[in-house]
């Protein structure tokens, strides 16, 4: 056990824990921030991503040491009112079924907006396709990434 | 159920309500003219009947009773309420209903019959209160209930130009005496019913609120997880839980007995494995930790290895080990399953025909086990102490659990509390509650609440899969190229997916229908659309070669059966409606522009499951082995759509899981051991293999709804192998089909 202090959603944080801790269990189990979840803790489906200097990780990957000094933002943290552009879009396209992935899905699709404001199908494809949605919500999530970046033109 | 019964005034949830601030934008940010709605808590509830309470602001709670698996039943029921309550939909505030059969009947998320069994009672729920609220106004104003009318919550009386808000005569409504007769609005007059309406949890999906069984804290709650045999057919013999006790944040490392032998089980207490080994700590990452430290001896469960050697020697296996293997199944299904059949339907005289016949055509398909695997993994919470039990999580048969503990802890009826929260998916999986028996017995047996938390793993090479299936079909056709008799011979482990009076049946004047099963010890359980979800598939390949063979349109060579069905029918029970059914495939032909199209590798498939009819017409290409799925159009018949956009949402949603399934999954065994435990290995479909578009039409029509969960998965596989025929000029037998592609790659 040991003793970490990290940032989350601009907030810092001590936690007292092993070093081997993923930060998803970290945000989940110590910090009571369940909006990342937990889907397959191998990498495989993505419903634990957050930003790790605004881009995507999967935090089931993530050792709590890795964490210290880097800015981590959350779904939680995503917009302080729940508007964000990429939340917005999937309100807009009424986007969840079950809705246990889609916190990963919004998290993975803001990455890919920020860093490519205008995606083509591809590139969507591409930047999507490590989140698994099982109840297959694949094409409102398409549409709705595309709404979020027209929004942001 | 009793009109009297749901009528009755109970207070549901203790009377507590939490609600956050702003809670109203729930409703979505960009729902009616792009605004946020905000509004004040009433200071005053005044419950009509145990579905809705009414506030004294005109604020209206209405409980959602069923659980809520992703099929958007915690909008759509209480919007068939509202409907009838006649408010305003912006100011009904959504809450999941507890477990409570006094007031609710059904309670399960299954079958897709929320919808259709709830249409009822959910109308008659809203319209007694509505009556009740008309009854008191008209009391009060004194004036005959006759002469008033109501417009989202507001009561006008038009002679006297005088209108009361429903919050400010609920307190009176109350006293008024339940009615014995409501009258129930006329479809024509839906003002909620018909129209899109968001999801009421989507607020809190996207931003990440607490929502789902496994995002549950409690004060003083520990982390339990279970360790259970590697092997179907295997057990726990002894284990050495020294070194896992001493790690940090360990509490206690036991076995459980989750269903002793002498308990009397609910049909809903299916588990592969009972006795497991239990580890509890303080945090989930510790507990995963100290499990792989447990050494854990196991052993051939002698029960179960026994009845499968039976089989194995029947089939002439060597090696016979008790412990299942993917290629013995298949033998087995080939080879003897069935040729052990018995006859389930027989219409004219089959055998007759098929001597007679010109040509026989003989083709047989399989499908594998498939695991559910729900995006979140099985848990519970449970407080198990003085005699009480407090549950809360994701439960698909609340009701059939709440006995199960009962049985099992021996605690009253009464003093179970089972809560349902939003579920991550639930697929048939969440049917199968041994989950939350084992989280109240290591509750009761640690004397602390506990959550109990699945791996990825555990959930996965834990059973309830999916059966397997195998299914022959023959079709004898004379020298004129006529059909003349049809033959399904169906069977799997561990159960037939033979539905014999389904269509053709009812179309061919010389019908056989057999069925047969064989038993295993890989436990198995409903998969959405049980059954329907291989033959549904199996069945429209087999037609669409058929009609290829006899040199038919596909769809035509369906219509013309559907009409022989319609106009006189072979025998007396066949379960479906030929017009419906030929509707379906009309409007899927119309809408894909069928007669035009040149070009394109299109498949159809049209399929009748749980009271609904779905067609569906898929376009693909397929490059490097690889198919690419541009386009499928549905058309859909179940009845009066209540939310369209959600039902698309489940239309889309159910399309893409078949295809997925069809193409991608399977769940194989080596030696009773699962070779798939995570999604490394277990392929599931993703956004890049999902169709580029999913047009979704629905049928117009006024007869009462029916559900959506699972009519779409089953017929979308049918029009995958057909549509990949037309690419590749190779028909698919075997699911999934990717691995039969590779294998002409390899080749």
């Amino acid at each position: 056990m040991a003793e970490f202090s990290i940032n989350i959603n601009g907030e810092n944080h001590n936690v007292n824990v092993d070093p081997s801790t993923p930060l998803l269990w970290v945000l989940r189990d110590h910090l009571k921030m369940v909006g990342t979840k937990y889907g397959c803790g191998i990498a495989q489906c993505g419903a634990c991503t957050v930003h790790f200097n605004g881009t995507a990780v999967r935090s089931c990957q993530l050792p709590v040491s890795a964490a210290v000094d880097n800015m981590i933002t959350t779904i939680e943290g995503l917009s302080e009112h729940g508007d964000h552009p990429v939340q917005k879009a999937w309100l807009e396209h009424d986007v969840p079924q079950c809705g246990y992935c889609q916190a990963g899905q919004i998290m993975t699709a803001s990455a890919l907006l920020k860093q490519n404001p205008n995606p083509s199908d591809k590139d969507i494809d591409n930047a999507m396709s490590g989140n698994i949605c099982r109840c297959g919500t694949y094409t409102r999530i398409k549409a709705a990434i595309k709404t979020a970046s027209d929004s942001q033109l | 159920m009793g009109r009297r019964s749901f009528i009755k005034s109970v207070s549901l949830a203790g009377g507590g309500l939490i609600i956050g601030f702003n809670w109203l934008a729930c409703q979505g940010p960009t729902e009616e003219g792009g605004k946020e709605l905000a509004m004040q808590m009433p200071e005053e509830w005044f419950e009509l009947n145990g579905y809705l309470k009414i506030g004294d602001n005109g604020i209206v709670t209405i409980y959602s009773p069923n659980p809520e698996i992703g099929q958007n039943v915690k909008t759509s029921m209480p919007m068939i309420v509202a409907e009838e309550l006649d408010v305003d939909w912006n100011n009904v505030v959504v809450e999941q209903a507890p477990l409570n059969t006094e007031v609710f009947t059904r309670q399960l998320a299954g079958g897709s019959q929320s919808i259709r069994q709830g249409w009822q009672s959910l109308r008659t729920a809203g319209a007694t209160a509505r009556q009740m609220l008309l009854t008191a106004a008209a009391k009060q104003w004194e004036v005959p209930v006759l002469e008033l009318s109501v417009e989202n919550g507001i009561i006008s009386h038009k002679n006297s130009d005088r209108t009361i808000g429903y919050g400010e005569i609920a307190k009176a409504a109350v006293n008024v005496e339940i009615p014995e007769e409501v009258e129930l609005k006329n479809i024509d007059s839906f003002k909620i019913i018909g129209t899109s309406r968001k999801n009421v949890d989507a607020k809190k999906i996207v931003t990440g609120q607490p929502l789902f069984g496994i995002d549950t804290f409690k004060e003083g709650m520990l982390i339990a997880m279970i360790v259970q045999p590697p092997a179907f057919g295997m057990e726990f013999k002894t284990m050495d839980a020294a070194k896992a006790k001493g790690m940090p944040g360990i509490k206690d490392v036991f076995t459980i007995d989750t269903y002793p032998d002498d308990m009397e089980k609910e049909w809903s207490d299916v588990a592969a494995f009972s006795k497991l080994v239990v580890v509890v700590g303080e945090s989930t990452w510790q507990v995963m930790q100290a499990k792989k430290e447990v050494k854990v001896e196991w052993d051939l469960n002698p029960k179960l290895v026994k009845q499968i050697e039976i089989l194995e020697k029947s089939a002439g296996m060597d090696g016979v080990s008790g412990l299942e293997s993917t290629s013995i199944h298949m033998t087995l299904m080939a080879d003897v399953g069935s040729k052990k059949s018995e006859i389930v339907r027989r219409d004219g005289n089959p055998e007759k025909a098929f001597k007679n016949a010109a040509r026989v055509i003989e083709r047989s398909y399989t499908c594998p086990f498939l695991s559910h695997n729900c995006m979140e993994p099985m848990n519970f919470f449970a407080d198990v102490s003085g005699g009480k039990a407090e549950l809360l999580g994701p439960i698909q048969t609340p009701e059939f659990a709440e006995k199960s503990v009962n049985k099992r802890l021996g605690l009253d009826l009464e003093n179970i509390d089972i809560q349902m929260t939003r579920m991550g998916g639930g697929f048939g999986r969440r049917l199968y509650g041994h989950f939350l028996v084992e989280a109240a017995v290591i509750s009761e047996k640690m004397g602390t609440p506990i959550k109990l938390v699945y791996s990825r793993e555990d959930d996965m090479t834990n059973g309830v899969y999916r059966p397997a299936y195998h299914v022959t079909y023959r079709a004898a056709l004379d020298a004129n190229n006529k059909l003349t008799a049809f033959h399904v011979n169906a069977g799997g482990i561990p159960e037939s997916p033979l539905f014999a009076n389904r269509f053709p049946a009812g179309a061919i004047e010389n019908y056989l229908a057999e069925s047969w099963s064989m038993e295993s010890n890989i436990s198995t359980g409903a998969f959405r659309a049980p059954r329907s979800n291989f033959i549904a598939g199996a069945e429209q390949s087999f037609l669409d070669e058929l009609s290829e063979e006899m040199g038919q349109d596909p769809i035509q060579f369906r219509l013309d059966l559907l009409d022989r069905a319609g106009s006189n029918p072979v025998g007396e029970e066949n379960d479906y409606d030929a017009a419906r059914y030929a509707g379906v495939l009309k409007l899927a032909r119309d809408k894909s522009g069928w007669d035009n199209t040149t070009g394109l590798s299109r498949g159809v498939a049209a399929y009748y499951c749980h009271n609904s009819y779905v067609a569906q017409i898929l376009d693909l290409s397929v490059k490097n082995n690889q198919p690419s799925v541009d386009k499928v159009t549905c058309a859909v018949d179940c009845g009066i759509v209540v939310n369209p956009d959600a039902a698309k949402n489940m239309v889309e949603g159910g399309t893409i899981d078949g295809i997925g399934h069809a193409l991608y999954s399977e769940m194989t065994f080596k030696d009773g051991v699962p070779q798939q435990s995570n999604f490394d290995t277990y392929r599931l479909i993703r956004h890049k293999e999902a169709p580029k578009t999913i047009d979704v039409y629905f049928i117009e029509n006024g007869i009462d709804p029916t559900g959506l969960g699972e009519p779409p998965f089953p017929p979308i596989q049918g029009a995958l192998a057909n549509a990949l025929y037309k690419a590749t000029g190779k028909r698919f037998y075997d699911q999934p089909f990717i691995s039969h592609m590779q294998d002409d790659l390899k080749t």
